[in-house]
């Protein structure tokens, strides 16, 4: 193994773990601005969740 | 790698969302304001005298509005911070990731999160009959989740096997069907129902494109910030 793939190899593993941590932060927001149920948010965000195509009501 | 991420998702998806809130409110919300004068019954279509199509629906409501701004960046950025780490994956597999590119990882956007689920729970106008919204939200994240494996695979795949995958997992939510309401009571026009629709797939696409674009645009950008400050 060459030392540039060895460095890739490596980087490929660091990568991982900010995508995956990044990717989960994303979600949570999509689940909490367009899903979640309780009253205060689903009031707030209701034209958005209509405009974006999120189940409403 | 992680501040790399957070930054261009941040810049890409406050700057579309506030654009994509932009164009909610000029083409959407007006449309939205109308049906809702349907739902609460302050206008009624059928069984009586003809209903003029042209009403007054109101102006800007700061407070609505401003709360419809701000969720809509919070939403792009969620989108946007999903939508880098895909594109960190794609770059750490050999592929370029930039603005041109991200147009393409935006279309593609909008393809899973808004066409995919929208094919068949349409974009809801306020006050039509749907079934539960839990059983709803079920079924679009499990369509969300294997449009986004399908295309994916479409994008990545090298043979007939991972397209044909692919396939099968783009149509299954649709063969499977969605939950459906029992009967019909929505008391909006059907022609402001249509609209509605169309326009949210419409700023939807161009959300869309834009989040991809910027994404793909700092994402290149912080790589090469980066890349400079290591070798300084």
């Amino acid at each position: 193994m060459t030392t540039q793939t060895a460095a890739f190899a490596a980087s490929k593993k660091s990568v991982l773990l900010p995508i995956i941590v990044c990717a989960v932060f994303g979600l949570a927001i999509i689940f909490v601005t367009g899903h979640v149920q309780a009253e205060l948010l689903h009031d707030a965000a209701h034209d958005v969740r209509h405009a974006t195509g999120f189940p409403c009501h | 790698m992680m501040s790399r991420i957070f930054t261009s998702a941040l810049f890409a998806g406050a700057a579309a969302g506030l654009i994509a809130a932009l164009l909610q409110l000029y083409f959407v919300q007006p449309v939205l304001l109308h049906a809702e004068l349907y739902e609460t019954g302050e206008l009624v279509h059928f069984g009586g005298a003809a209903v003029s199509a042209h009403q007054d629906v109101g102006g800007i409501d700061h407070v609505r509005d401003g709360l419809s701004v701000l969720f809509t960046m919070l939403v792009y950025t969620g989108y946007a911070l999903i939508l880098v780490a895909a594109m960190a994956l794609a770059e750490s597999r050999g592929h370029e990731v930039a603005g041109r590119q991200g147009i393409i990882w935006g279309i593609a956007g909008f393809f899973i999160v808004h066409f995919a689920p929208g094919f068949t729970l349409a974009p809801e106008v306020p006050g039509v009959a749907a079934a539960d919204v839990y059983a709803r939200q079920v079924w679009w994240f499990a369509t969300v989740g294997t449009a986004a494996i399908a295309v994916w695979l479409i994008a990545f795949g090298r043979n007939w096997v991972s397209w044909g995958i692919a396939a099968v997992l783009l149509l299954a939510p649709h063969v499977i069907g969605a939950p459906e309401p029992d009967t019909f009571t929505g008391p909006v026009p059907t022609e402001i129902g249509a609209l509605f629709a169309a326009r949210a797939f419409g700023v939807g696409l161009a959300a869309w494109v834009l989040v991809g674009l910027f994404a793909g645009y700092f994402w290149q950008r912080e790589g090469q910030r980066a890349a400079q400050a290591q070798t300084a």
